[in-house]
């Protein structure tokens, strides 16, 4: 993007009156630097639908939210083409700001002041963009939501909704029950992250505990039989291997 | 009717709370028990031993503990030393009295000076206890200051408004006039020495002040429904009740949520007793508790030296709303 080409500014936080406070200090940023809004958005998901059409450079993201919060926010921007920079402001969050010093990732304490607000969107075009394993270590908690770069744009699938989630190759697969989604993670970390929510049946499949309706003996090529799942919504029934069928007993009586 | 709760000089207890009085009771009737457990332990001749001396300890205690609660206000009046002094002059003149009253009922009985100084022993070991006690619990007083400052006001909340305000200066200069002169009211109450019960009004005043703050950051997604039809206003509360249970309501109920909810709160009176009723929605994965318990805590130690066992606070957590409910005694203020 060229210099003299204005700053686009997306403000996302969820309290109207922190939204005003921004506009106006970057009113008065407009004055000396070139930089204009792009949008402003009242929750995470707002945000992330806007961001594409919006051609925002940098996002001022506002952690606690209602939700999900931006930090969550910040994971799911990062799998747009061109990922915008983000700014993170905070009222006050002792332990995160300790973190985002270590990691030197930029952060605004509210009430934002001017020229923190100006310094800060003056070198953002210098900023090093952040890193995933950075913002995964900034939030462990589990994300309440996957998402998936669908032709430019961040599609979000409620955590709820998984299905399974079946290793193949270089991807995941990830099932609800409307379709399928393909994603860049690895199967071991999704395992670790949603360890209350699903369980591995295989070594390429973790299924979620809330879609086991019951498991059934089928019978293979070799005449040998083994245990499959059958899902609440989905048809497809899945093999649990030989070294994970402790988890027959232990699901099929609570069934 | 005023209560001097004085965190640093010793205080007489409240003679007309029933927890002070069982308390009493509990600790005379633990002693004769002693008494008599020292003289022989075969349970027959204990049997008697322990009618006997409840046969004298029991008049004496009904009557001083009648007397106390009789001149309860008078006795707080004084001065602690005058009031020990006034104290162990009614324990002596009960002892007294109930020694010849008793005198034609009971045969084989001792010198009166004897009974004295049983008395006398008795009134300093309760007398020491209830001081004790007293000093035990007053650091929560002390502590509610601190705790308010660091923990109940949550930075959170105070950096927010601020922010709230700064963005009113520019669009709507009186109404950020107001809303700081509401946040320096809080601050003011905050920081005030809060030993002393206030009218239950002045609690409500500073609450509603409080959610107007709020109100403002987080506009029609906090809505406030209050039930104080059937309240009475002359009321008593420890200050800083409602407050800090409001925060809690608004920072775990109202804030994880982006749509609307509802936080009320019911106050009525039931015979000698004030509920206050607190509820507002909770879901289970905001998980943020260590704020909450510290200020439940630290009521919950206020109510106990200000109420002993006539208080109580409970807090019910069902699938979707959380629930707080404090009982208090009804005392009149006013006066």
């Amino acid at each position: 993007m060229a210099g003299d080409q204005a700053l686009r500014v997306l403000i996302v936080d969820d309290e109207t009156p922190a939204r005003n406070r921004v506009r106006d200090l970057i009113g008065d940023c407009a004055l000396k630097l070139p930089i204009e809004i792009a949008g402003e958005a009242a929750t995470g998901r707002q945000a992330l639908e806007m961001l594409p059409a919006c051609e925002a450079d940098v996002v001022l993201l506002d952690i606690r939210m209602p939700d999900m919060d931006g930090l969550e926010v910040a994971q799911h921007i990062q799998k747009l083409d061109e990922p915008p920079a983000v700014i993170f402001t905070t009222a006050y969050d002792a332990y995160a700001l300790k973190a985002f010093e270590v990691h030197a990732v930029d952060y605004l304490l509210k009430p934002i002041r001017f020229g923190r607000l100006f310094d800060a969107l003056s070198r953002v075009r210098t900023l090093a963009p952040l890193r995933l394993d950075v913002l995964r270590e900034l939030k462990p908690e589990a994300r309440t939501h996957l998402s998936v770069n669908e032709r430019g744009r961040i599609h979000l699938i409620p955590v709820g909704d998984i299905v399974f989630l079946k290793a193949e190759l270089k991807y995941v697969t990830v099932r609800t029950a409307e379709r399928e989604f393909l994603l860049e993670e690895s199967l071991a970390k999704l395992e670790q992250e949603f360890l209350g929510r699903v369980v591995r049946i295989h070594r390429n499949c973790l299924i979620a505990k809330e879609a086991i309706r019951g498991f059934e003996r089928a019978t293979d090529a070799d005449g040998e039989w083994h245990w499959v799942v059958v899902l609440k919504n989905v048809a497809e029934k899945l093999a649990v291997s030989r070294r994970q069928q402790h988890i027959v007993r232990e699901f099929g009586r609570a069934l | 009717m005023s209560i001097n709760q004085n965190a640093n000089a010793s205080a007489l207890p409240n003679f007309r709370n029933l927890g002070i009085l069982l308390r009493i009771l509990v600790i005379v009737d633990g002693a004769c028990l002693a008494a008599a457990l020292l003289k022989t332990s075969e349970p027959l001749a204990l049997m008697e031993e322990l009618i006997d001396l409840s046969a004298l300890v029991q008049p004496v205690l009904i009557l001083s503990l009648l007397t106390l609660a009789a001149t309860n206000d008078w006795l707080h009046r004084l001065r602690y030393p005058y009031a020990i002094a006034a104290l162990v002059a009614i324990e002596l003149a009960v002892t007294t009295a109930v020694y010849y009253l008793g005198h034609n009922v009971f045969k084989g009985m001792g010198a009166l000076e004897r009974y004295w100084v049983i008395t006398l022993l008795m009134t300093g070991i309760l007398i020491g206890y209830f001081d004790l006690r007293g000093r035990a619990l007053s650091p929560a007083l002390t502590e509610a200051r601190l705790q308010a400052l660091q923990a109940r006001i949550r930075p959170h909340f105070l950096f927010n408004s601020i922010n709230a305000v700064l963005s009113l200066i520019r669009q709507d200069p009186r109404r950020a006039e107001h809303v700081l002169e509401d946040l320096s009211d809080l601050f003011r109450v905050l920081m005030a020495d809060n030993r002393q019960l206030v009218q239950i009004t002045r609690e409500i005043d500073l609450a509603r002040q409080y959610l107007g703050i709020e109100q403002l950051r987080l506009g029609e997604r906090l809505q406030v429904e209050w039930d104080t039809a059937d309240m009475p206003a002359d009321a008593l509360i420890p200050p800083l009740v409602l407050q800090p249970l409001l925060e809690n309501a608004v920072y775990h109920g109202i804030e994880p949520r982006s749509e609307p909810g509802v936080i009320t709160i019911r106050i009525r009176r039931d015979g000698a007793r004030v509920h206050l009723v607190l509820r507002n929605p909770y879901r289970e994965q905001s998980d943020h508790h260590a704020g909450n318990r510290m200020a439940l805590g630290n009521i919950r130690e206020r109510l106990a030296l200000h109420f002993d066992a006539e208080a109580s606070i409970k807090t019910t957590a069902a699938d979707d709303s959380y629930e707080v409910h404090i009982v208090i005694p009804y005392l009149k203020g006013g006066a």
